[in-house]
């Protein structure tokens, strides 16, 4: 039989195996190795402790992995590409709701002094009802345009949370407990609810540094050293990403969360005309280029036009010798990475695929920029203009490029809500259409 | 365990994660979402723990039952979704 010592050790080895898992990201070559690590370590942290704790209900258990299993691994592979910031958001939900459950059975056991078990049912009730929210959102599905009063709501909720969790610390009552659960739940939805669009990646990344955090509450709650270590590591990333973004939209996480919309400030003499061009202009611009830089942005992702952006880079580097290379803002998309799992999908080669820093010194020196799907992150305002909302985002310089073509459906202005002055530069050709339409017309023409 | 030490643990590995996800290339960082997610469900221990401490058939046991379920939905998932977005991102000699 193993000791609780040595249980203590093998789960030492799996939060080892989980750092050696997320270490494994820092390349594309090691990272399915890092992704099967973290299964091992997974496996080895469950067995062990199925093998020293009898449960009296191993047929529970048992039931409750396997269909965990089937579900989770069937949906997985049957989602759509397209859909996996919700599949995520979906699946950040389920573990916030697991910390809130063991957090309430390790309350209603102990009675008493149960406190580090609020802190996972707190936490892991945000990341819940937080998560589901942001699950809905992307999905489609928009309850409210935006929530009224959404910042006075989440401030009564969180003194309601605060006066709650008081009330149990200092009476033990397990009505307590109730209410604050409840508390916690609401707050994750008036957190979420209001944040939409560009945003998104930047909530889905805190909800995630949540339900590792609300996994640190529960392992404080048991003392057990395993949930804290991998807790931490993933709240850590949850942070980091999030406040990575937040810095490549110049903003901070407070604006983020609790924020108004700044409303549309226009830039001054919008009101010039676009020049627009026609297909057979792009692919003729193209053909006689050395380098084409592509742009993608949510755009791309939800026309679904990787694809075609892909059979383009292929005929215009086969057919022409163009050199084309693929450039990536940090929030670009509905999560982080997400135009980078797309291209991937397409089978673009990561090594044409750039970040922001290493892409923008190549603009100068590019024939055609073909944005396609963005706006917001491709906005010269963000360096020039101090009255725009934008002012101070680092931007993907495509004005630089000799020609800039815009793959759009209208003018509008992107999420920010800024204008674009790009749209109106002499070297800018508007591309009126569907992403995906557009670009397989243009590879039909090449 | 005291309480002292438990926060000492917390915080270094709070500086491990730190470090770590620093040196996830940007590319991955869908990837990184959902491998952390996946072993953000290590929670699951937890819940197997309550389980085992429960009396059977009562409410703790229950729940904690649940937890193990919705825990193994993100381990099971989180690791499929992960594999499923890393086996896209391959060397490709021939283009």
């Amino acid at each position: 039989m193993i000791s609780f010592q040595n249980l203590y050790l093998i789960y030492l080895l799996a939060a080892i195996l989980f750092i050696l898992a997320i270490r494994g990201l820092a390349s594309p070559q090691s990272a399915r190795k890092g992704n099967y690590l973290g299964m091992l370590g997974m496996t080895l942290a469950v067995l062990v402790t199925l093998l020293v704790l009898p449960s009296r209900n191993d047929l529970g258990i048992l039931t409750a992995l396997i269909l965990a299993a089937v579900l989770g691994v069937s949906g997985a592979f049957q989602i759509k590409m397209t859909a996996l910031p919700q599949m995520i958001a979906l699946l950040n939900g389920a573990g916030g709701l697991s910390s809130l459950l063991v957090g309430f059975a390790q309350v209603l056991r102990q009675q008493a002094y149960a406190l580090d078990a609020t802190l996972g049912i707190v936490i892991g009730g945000v990341a819940f009802s937080g998560s589901i929210i942001a699950f809905l959102k992307l999905a489609g599905w928009y309850p409210f345009k935006r929530l009224p009063f959404a910042n006075l709501i989440s401030a009564a909720l969180l003194l309601a949370l605060a006066f709650f969790w008081i009330q149990f610390a200092t009476s033990d009552a397990m009505g307590a407990v109730y209410l604050l659960s409840l508390m916690a739940l609401l707050f994750g939805i008036a957190l979420s609810l209001p944040v939409g669009g560009a945003d998104m990646p930047i909530m889905i990344s805190i909800l995630n540094a949540c339900s590792g955090f609300a996994a640190v509450g529960i392992g404080f709650s048991f003392s057990n050293v395993a949930l804290i270590i991998t807790g931490a590591l993933v709240g850590a990333s949850g942070t980091i990403l999030a406040i990575g973004m937040t810095k490549a939209m110049n903003k901070n996480l407070i604006s983020v969360l609790f924020s108004k919309q700044t409303e549309s400030s226009s830039v001054a003499d919008l009101q010039k005309t676009a020049h627009t061009a026609s297909v057979e202009d792009a692919a003729f611009l193209m053909q006689n280029a050395g380098k084409v830089i592509i742009v993608p942005g949510y755009g791309m992702a939800s026309a679904g036009a990787q694809y075609a952006l892909k059979n383009m880079a292929s005929l215009l580097e086969d057919k022409y010798h163009t050199v084309v290379k693929f450039a990536i803002h940090p929030v670009a998309g509905r999560m982080p990475g997400h135009m980078n799992v797309l291209l991937a999908e397409a089978k673009v080669d990561y090594d044409k695929v750039f970040g922001l820093d290493d892409i923008n010194p190549d603009f100068e020196t590019a024939d055609v920029a073909y944005v396609i799907g963005a706006n917001d992150i491709t906005n010269p305002a963000a360096k020039t203009e101090p009255s725009s909302p934008l002012y101070g985002m680092p931007v993907l310089e495509v004005y630089k490029a000799k020609t800039v073509i815009f793959v759009k459906r209208s003018l509008a202005t992107g999420y920010s809500g800024a204008a674009n002055p790009l749209f109106f530069a002499d070297n800018t050709l508007m591309l009126y259409g569907d992403a995906k339409k557009i670009t397989e017309e243009i590879v039909a023409d090449l | 365990m005291s309480l002292l030490f438990l926060i000492t643990i917390f915080l270094l590995s709070c500086f491990i994660g730190y470090f770590v996800v620093q040196g996830v290339t940007p590319a991955l960082h869908s990837p990184l979402m959902s491998v952390s997610n996946a072993i953000s469900g290590i929670v699951v221990i937890g819940a197997l723990t309550a389980a085992a401490l429960a009396e059977e058939f009562n409410a703790e046991e229950i729940i904690s039952l649940f937890g193990v379920f919705f825990a193994g939905l993100n381990i099971f998932g989180g690791f499929a979704v992960s594999e499923r977005m890393l086996k896209l991102f391959k060397k490709r000699k021939n283009r």
